[in-house]
């Protein structure tokens, strides 16, 4: 095996090294913490696209921790989706990061932010990078927990309510999912992913599978804020500081929801006509409840945080439809909602910081004095409602031709409605923020500062030529490996047990 | 039976999490929970007669417990720990805010 390819246990190493890092230097040495946090997502970032160039030379890497063989001891596995759930991480994260540099001097004590976000970092690059259900449980409460004290940064009234409501749901959703790996475990006698795939599959289903896998739906859909389980979702991700908003909201829910719900359903149980009607079900839900909602929303943050339900909705549909069309489209959409989702809550973050409100009929006539955040957010709106040249439009019109190739035609009327409900909302954030007459005491806003500027615009021409993905040349290297794992699920656990050294 | 009460437990914790309006007592229906699910994972790795999976020359392994779980359930209480010591901290913060435990009273957000 390749030498450059033995990266796998870096994606946790080294956020969590710096993590501590910063946690013990961060506080006497000024702008210390800055670099270093940027610098360490950038590594990872650099290092996820030679994890996709792996995934796709060897087809599943694994990795021993401890130097115990698997199925005894811990395995970590690298395949075509995890590749493409680093990318997706590590990229946010990177200009996540750079953002921060400018909008957390407002906080006290931003060692600590960069700590929690490291911590959160390798929580999600853990829960994607394992190939153990228990290690699994592990790094998404790392996660968990990280972004629950993140989301009471600013120790306000109404942050604090939110991170409350937050823990709580969130302690009950791993109870479930803690609940169903022991089942799992008193069923099948080990824990690493593969190994139990290959024993479910000999004793076919049963009444515990099913229990399990309502356990599962119940714990995952409370992480991913699927409709019923979406309560906490409106008042965390708003509540939270801009950058971290952008995470929560762009990867957060879908490392630990979505990527863990599809890995378990299609990798390990295996999906079936019942489970994927009942996804299909509550995800048609999200999208129409999520979009309703939003529309009314004056906050602008919360307005964005209902949109983010609405558009899990899209990706949860696509995958559960199952066809290899459909997964494509769930995860490129995964991808695109990922950047230009953080890509809108960091232009939120802009207008808070620059006007110093949240409400849009507070503002107005922004463009001319914040020209590239106005610009930025106008090519950010227009890719979520699915606007021809920019990369939301192609994943949307994948996942219609799919729900339609599919004959779900109710479910395809309900993706082309939500989608012009999408376009309305934007048009309200549009007007009220950006178009219309200058407010009075609005006179004096600047333009954000540079670190600021440069994320958004990255941000921005990733979703404009986010549609070249899709050309076969990219699409066969990245998005094609991803969709493999799903779309031929069973095999995923023969693959992987023949990688082990 | 032992299974059957374990499960009692749990719907115990989930009933005190739901009804109660008192933030602690939300947070002792989340420990609540967390200990029927330790239980839980015990009792999977329990059998009957089973003794402890200590390996010593010149004993006879049969019929041991399976220690893996007992594992899991270390991790899984440190990891319960740090989540119940961020609920209390974030309880305090809120009693200082608010002035109350209630959450009909702690409504600022809306909508």
């Amino acid at each position: 095996m390749n030498a450059s390819c033995n990266l796998i246990p870096l994606f946790v190493a080294i956020p969590l090294g710096t993590a501590f890092l910063i946690s013990i230097v961060g506080r006497r040495i000024k702008n210390f913490a800055d670099l270093l946090g940027s610098l360490s997502t950038l590594s990872l970032a650099i290092l996820s696209f030679l994890a996709v160039r792996c995934a796709n030379l060897y087809g599943a890497i694994t990795y021993s921790v401890g130097g115990w063989r698997p199925p005894v001891g811990i395995a970590m596995v690298l395949d075509g989706l995890s590749a493409f759930m680093l990318v997706t991480v590590n990229l946010v994260a990177f200009f996540v990061a750079l953002y921060a540099i400018n909008y957390m001097e407002k906080f006290t004590s931003k060692w600590k932010f960069y700590t929690l976000f490291l911590l959160m970092v390798a929580g999600m690059n853990g829960v994607i990078i394992t190939g153990d259900m228990f290690n699994l449980f592990v790094f998404l409460e790392i996660a968990a927990v990280a972004s629950y004290a993140l989301v009471a940064f600013g120790t306000e009234k109404y942050e604090l309510e939110a991170a409350f409501k937050y823990a709580v749901m969130g302690s009950v959703g791993s109870l479930f999912i803690l609940l169903g790996i022991a089942f799992l475990y008193s069923y099948t006698s080990t824990l690493m992913i593969a190994d139990m795939a290959t024993v479910l599959s000999a004793k076919g289903t049963t009444d515990i599978v099913i229990m399990v896998s309502v356990l599962f739906i119940m714990g995952f859909g409370l992480k991913s804020a699927l409709v019923p389980f979406h309560a906490w979702l409106p008042d965390a991700h708003p509540s939270a500081p801009a950058p971290i908003s952008a995470m929560l909201s762009g990867v957060l829910i879908k490392a630990l929801g979505i990527y863990a719900l599809v890995r378990i359903f299609y990798n390990l149980i295996g999906v079936n006509q019942g489970i994927s009607s009942i996804l299909m079900f509550l995800a048609g839900l999200s999208m129409v409840i999520g979009g309703l909602l939003a529309l009314g929303q004056w906050d602008i943050k919360r307005l964005l945080a209902y949109s983010s339900i609405s558009q899990i909705g899209y990706i949860v549909l696509g995958i559960s439809l199952g066809t290899p069309l459909g997964i494509l489209g769930g995860l490129f959409h995964l991808f695109n909602h990922s950047i230009f989702k953080s890509l809108l809550f960091l232009n939120s973050g802009a207008l808070e910081y620059s006007t110093g409100t949240r409400d849009l009929r507070e503002m107005g006539g922004l463009f001319k004095k914040m020209p590239i955040s106005g610009s930025t957010a106008l090519i950010g709106s227009m890719s979520v409602a699915g606007i021809p040249p920019f990369a939301g439009f192609w994943s949307k019109l994948l996942i219609i031709i799919a729900a339609v190739q599919a004959q779900r035609f109710g479910y395809a009327f309900w993706a082309v409605l939500v989608s012009i409900l999408t376009l309305a909302m934007y048009m309200k954030v549009m007007k009220y923020a950006y178009y219309g007459k200058l407010k009075e005491k609005a006179s004096k806003v600047k333009e954000v500062p540079l670190f600021m500027k440069l994320a958004m615009v990255a941000l921005a021409l990733i979703c404009l030529i986010g549609g070249g993905l899709l050309t076969s040349s990219i699409k066969e290297k990245f998005l094609k490996g991803a969709q493999d794992v799903l779309s031929e699920g069973s095999t995923y656990a023969g693959k992987v047990l023949g990688a082990i050294k | 039976m032992i299974y059957f009460l374990c499960l009692v437990l749990f719907c115990c914790g989930i009933y005190c999490i739901l009804r109660k309006r008192n933030i602690i007592k939300i947070i002792v229906g989340i420990i609540i929970c967390e200990y029927a699910v330790n239980l839980f994972f015990v009792l999977v790795a329990y059998r009957k007669m089973g003794r402890a999976a200590i390996f010593s020359p010149n004993s006879d392994i049969s019929n041991m417990v399976d220690p893996l779980p007992h594992a899991l359930v270390l991790t899984a209480i440190v990891i319960g720990l740090a989540t119940t010591a961020l609920l209390v901290a974030l309880a305090m913060r809120i009693y200082e805010k608010y002035g109350t435990f209630d959450i009909t009273k702690i409504r600022e957000l809306k909508g």
